[in-house]
This record gives structure tokens, sequence and C-alpha cells, in this order.
């Protein structure tokens, strides 16, 4: 049965001599893909020459050779009078999908794909022929078919040699960006994002069309489709503006999906980023990522974990920050307003250590399957802390120290506070795994540990801050409201427990909270599109 | 070379200041953010203009809470009602 026939792409390539010739013409055409390091294409030279001759007054028979220098060389040793059409930059090679050289494609005038092979066989060739003389009406070239072998493979296309093939996908996707395009000119590329105030004070990758066309390979998603709408100038944040800032920060383009989630996420009312960028407090989105894709990105979450020096980490978390800064136009000193800044606002991504947890991942917590790839935004102080505690050897104890840690948050005296991370190491897991804690255990461990009488929270003389009476509503308390022991966090599950960081220490790290809750920030996670 | 332009693409509309009245009238809006002790210094401040311009109007609002911008329907309310608003922060 014969095969629905496929209709190939139209192109333009020049010939040697910078003509133009362009596909389809309205004549059957013979399109024979060369390369000249390729002994195969050599052997199969004169057969193109041949057909050329003998066919050329009624279809086109074109060469397209894939190097320029090799294409002139060919042409030369094989006296070519048939056209050889410059592909050196291989879009031709790619929109045809070819792998092999030789490959040989006969068109209908309508361009229509009517016969192809690959590789040089002594059969295909015969029946070429055959078929070209009877669409020409012309008489069969004489070939001393002895002189060829029966079969020889073909060589790889240069259009699917490593790191070609993403080039030239990237090029195709180029074709769709719509942004506005920015001339440099001459002046150093570098410098000239620092005087465009695009960068966050470090220097940042020029976001060429094809180094952002590149990115957009991470993703299915239309660059034109808006995936939030950034505050603080409500500015609309297309898929291909997010990639120029994932280009910028550093990010392949196996992050980005990261970087998409973690946009949508923190762009969700509840998140209010606005208010996260906006505060004197010094808070910023803190980004955990779970599942597979923790490792297919090579990111870390043991030893450095909340450090330096993994790229997955320190990308994504700036990339989200650069596309705050530049599409939503969040930037310092202006609505970006921290009384001290941190130094975690530059990024704060990490991975949690699912597999060195005794207790079930932040996703899975979450309601997502163990399997599922989730980022979690949580509106945080810019840079984490460390609590020691080198002694305890119970969940008990050691518990009562986390605690104690956790207290200083904001401030000693703040209690009723909202969500916070603590992020458990390896060795205080298995203290507390020793003793088969669960996380609702340790939360309450913690809420009983730092818990303290109102009267000690209350402002005074001795020190100003601390809970007012007023905020109670209690005007005049009783003797018994005031030994009430209030807990430090509003409710235990506003305790974010996690475990990463190196195999040898005995500290944990929390991230403090901002204002939590309905009135400032809640958490929010997002499943991230696996790309295969 | 060329680079994709990262930012929204939007050209900052320039608003010139609206003409400033020699004295205030109508209504004066005082907007609480919500920050502790807010309320002290919208006391004074209310106070005070009562005794400078005692034929003037001051209306209170107050954002739900500090950490997130005014809502859409106290903004529009605060200037449909008034014709001048004091923002204060306090702590």
């Amino acid at each position: 049965m014969e095969e629905p026939r496929k209709q190939l792409p139209a192109f333009t390539l020049k010939d040697l001599g910078a003509k133009e010739r362009s596909f389809p013409s309205r004549r059957h055409a013979l399109l024979c893909f060369v390369k000249e390091d390729c002994p195969t294409c050599r052997l199969t030279m004169p057969l193109i020459e041949a057909a050329y001759r003998a066919f050329g007054p009624e279809l086109d028979v074109w060469a397209i050779g894939q190097d320029a220098e090799g294409n002139a060389k060919l042409a030369a040793s094989n006296h070519l009078d048939a056209p050889m059409l410059d592909d050196s930059a291989l879009s031709v090679s790619f929109a045809y999908g070819i792998e092999i050289v030789p490959t040989i494609v006969l068109a209908g005038p309508d361009g229509a794909e009517l016969r192809r092979f690959e590789g040089f066989d002594r059969a295909d060739w015969q029946g070429l022929f055959a078929e070209l003389a009877r669409i020409s009406g012309l008489a069969a070239p004489k070939v001393d078919w002895e002189s060829y072998p029966a079969q020889r493979p073909g060589c790889g296309s240069k259009s699917v040699e490593p790191g070609v093939a993403e080039r030239l996908e990237a090029a195709a996707r180029g074709e769709r960006l719509t942004a506005r395009r920015i001339e440099i000119g001459a002046q150093d590329e570098f410098e000239f994002m620092f005087e465009r105030g695009l960068t966050d004070g470090l220097p940042v990758v020029p976001p060429t069309p094809e180094r952002v066309a590149r990115m957009l390979t991470g993703t299915r998603r239309d660059p034109r489709e808006i995936v939030a709408v950034l505050p603080p100038n409500l500015a609309p944040a297309s898929v291909e503006k997010l990639a120029a800032n994932a280009v910028m920060a550093g990010c392949r383009p196996e992050y980005f999906p990261v970087v998409l989630a973690a946009i949508e996420a923190l762009a969700t009312p509840e998140f209010n980023i606005h208010g996260v960028m906006a505060t004197t407090w010094g808070a910023t989105p803190v980004i955990i990522v779970n599942g597979p894709i923790r490792r297919r990105l090579g990111m870390s979450m043991g030893m450095m974990a909340l450090g330096y020096g993994n790229r997955p980490n320190a990308t994504i978390g700036r990339a989200v920050k650069l596309a705050l800064r530049n599409i939503g136009g969040a930037r310092p000193g202006d609505i970006e307003r921290s009384t001290f800044g941190a130094i975690g606002k530059f990024t704060t991504c990490f991975a949690e250590w699912e597999e060195r947890s005794p207790w079930e991942p932040l996703h899975v917590e979450r309601g997502f399957g163990r399997d599922e790839s989730v980022v979690t935004v949580f509106g945080l102080e810019a840079g984490s802390r460390q609590i020691a505690d080198q002694h305890s050897r119970t969940a008990h104890a050691l518990c009562a120290s986390l605690a104690l840690g956790l207290e200083a948050c904001w401030h000693p005296k703040q209690h009723l506070s909202g969500e916070v991370l603590l992020v458990v190491s390896p060795e205080h897991a298995d203290t507390i795994a020793r003793d088969k804690w669960s996380k609702a255990r340790v939360r309450e461990r913690i809420q009983q540990a730092s818990a303290r009488p109102l009267r000690e929270l209350l402002p005074d003389q001795e020190c100003g801050e601390g809970i007012p009476l007023k905020a109670l509503g209690l005007e005049n308390p009783t003797a018994e409201q005031l030994a009430h022991r209030v807990p430090k966090f509003r409710k235990p599950e506003d305790i974010n427990i996690i475990v990463a960081g190196g195999e040898a220490g005995k500290f944990s790290a929390i991230f403090a909270g901002w204002v939590s809750g309905p009135i400032g920030s809640i958490s929010v996670s997002r499943r991230i599109e696996e790309v295969p | 070379m060329q680079i994709v332009d990262p930012t929204d693409e939007r050209v900052p509309i320039r608003r010139s200041l609206a003409k400033r009245p020699g004295a205030p009238a109508g209504s004066i809006a005082l907007l609480d953010i919500s920050k502790p002790r807010g309320d002290v210094l919208m006391n004074r401040l209310e106070e005070r203009l009562k005794e400078r311009f005692p034929g003037v109007e001051i209306r209170r609002y107050r954002k739900p809470t500090f950490a997130r911008p005014a809502p859409e329907d106290l903004r529009r309310r605060i200037a449909e009602e008034n014709g001048f608003v004091i923002e204060a922060l306090a702590d």
C-alpha cells in the first residue's frame, strides 16, 4: 500500500554562484543531502552529476552540501555542473529530518515527498533512475553499475552532531519570539546589562535570541503564554520574558520548568509577593524543590545545600528574583525597601533530601505524589540561621533545643507567630528517628518547649517588645491569664519541617518567618511540568 | 549583538502633580495602614487638623493589613469621598 505523501518544507538556498534556488519550483526535484568528509557521499557524487546531465532539462537535480568549504571541494573534485546548494547553516537538513548522509529525496512538483533513501544502495539508484526516466521522458544515463558496491552505509548528518541539533531546534523556536530586541552594538555586552539596570549587582548572561530560544526548549509552553502577573507593576510575565531572565541568571533549559512553577506559586494572592518584596523586614521567596526533578537537575540537598556552589540551586532562585526585578519592577531602593536586605535576596533555593529523611517529604505532606516534582515557595527571612545541639541524645531533649532556637525568630518575646521553616540536618534527624517521633510529635514538643507564661511576653520597661495586652483583647488580665503559657507559633502546622544538609554536623537551620497567614504571606506549592 | 528585552517593555507614564491648593477644603482622608500605634499618630493628626481647619471634615480609613497593598475598593472609596489623603506609618 502506498504511504500518504508527505509535504516537504519549502526553502531557498544559494548555489556556489550565489544564485538563489527555491523549492518547490513546480518541477520534480531530486534533493541530494551530502557532506564532503563522508566517503559514501563522495562515492555518490558522480551519480548525482549523471542524474543532472540526463534529467536536468526536465527536473531539478540539486546537491545540498552541509559545509561551505567542503561543498566547493566536492564540486571541484567531481567537476560538478549540478547546482551545489549551501546548507552550511543546516536549517534545511534539520527541517528535513536528515540523520544520515547521503540522503536522497525525490519530490513532486507540488513539493510532496515521493521517495527517500539513505546511504548507498545500488538497487535504490537503479530504481531511482528508472523512475526519473519515466517522469521526465528522457533516457536514463549509462552507468557502469559494476564499478559501484552493492551497498555502503552513510555517515551521520552534521545536523545531528552533538550541540548542533540543540542549536537548530533553538533557532527554529527563535522564529516564534515576539519580545522587543535591543541592539547592543560594539559596546561590551556585560557592561551594557549593568548600565541598563538589568542585573542584581552581579554579571548576567546576555539573553541573546539564540540563548532565549534554547531556554524555551526546556518547556512545552508557548513563548507568548502569560504565566503570571507580577507586582508591583502588575506586569504580565510571558514564558519568553521569563526565559530571558532565566538565561541571565545562568539557568540551563532543564531548570526552566522549576522557574515557571515557582513564579506561578509566588504570583498567587495568598503568597503576596508584593508584600514579601516591599517589606522593610528582609524577606524573600525561599524556594524548596521536591520530587524526582531534584536528582535529574543535580540539585544540592546535602552538604552546603543552603550555601553556594551548585548551579541549579543558585540560578533557579536567581532567575526568579531577576524576573521580579525586570518584569515586575521590584528594585532595591524603589519598591523593594528592606532595611538591611540579606545575601539570600540574591537567591534562596535548595532541595529536600527526601531519601535521608525519616518522614514524608514536604510535597507529600501537602498532598502531592512522591513521584511528582513540586516547588514550594515560602515568604521568609532572606537567610538561614543555625541551631547547634551536639549533646542531646533523645528526640525530647533535641526538640527543646530546636524550640529555643526557633523562639529567637523575629523576637523572643514575639509569640503566636506564623510560618517558619526548620531544616533538620541528617544527624539531628537520626537522633529524632531513633525515638520514632513523627513530625507531629516534633511540632508538639517545639510548641511545648517554647511556650512562655504570658506575663513574660508583655512589653515592659525592661524590654519594650512583646505581645501588647490590647492585641489579645485583655485589658485587665487575671493572674490565671498571665500564667497561661503562650506557644511560639499560632498553630503547630506553621512549623514546616524538611531534611537537608551534610552528613556531619549536629546542627539544624531555620528560616524565620515574615508576617504570616492571610494578613501576610502563605506558602504555596505547585507541580513542576516534567519535560522528558 | 542583540538581546531579547527581559523587561515588561512598558514605558512609565509621566504624571504631573495635581495643583496644590492654598488650604484644605472638603474632606481629608486619614489612612491608617494598621501598623502598631498607627492610631496614636492618626488621633493626634486629626486633633491638630481640626484645630487648624475647623470647617474641614476628617474621615478615617484603615487597611486590613500593612503587609498587603490597600484593597481596590478601599482606594476607590478614599478617592471618591475625599479631596486629600494622609497615609501614615507608625511603630
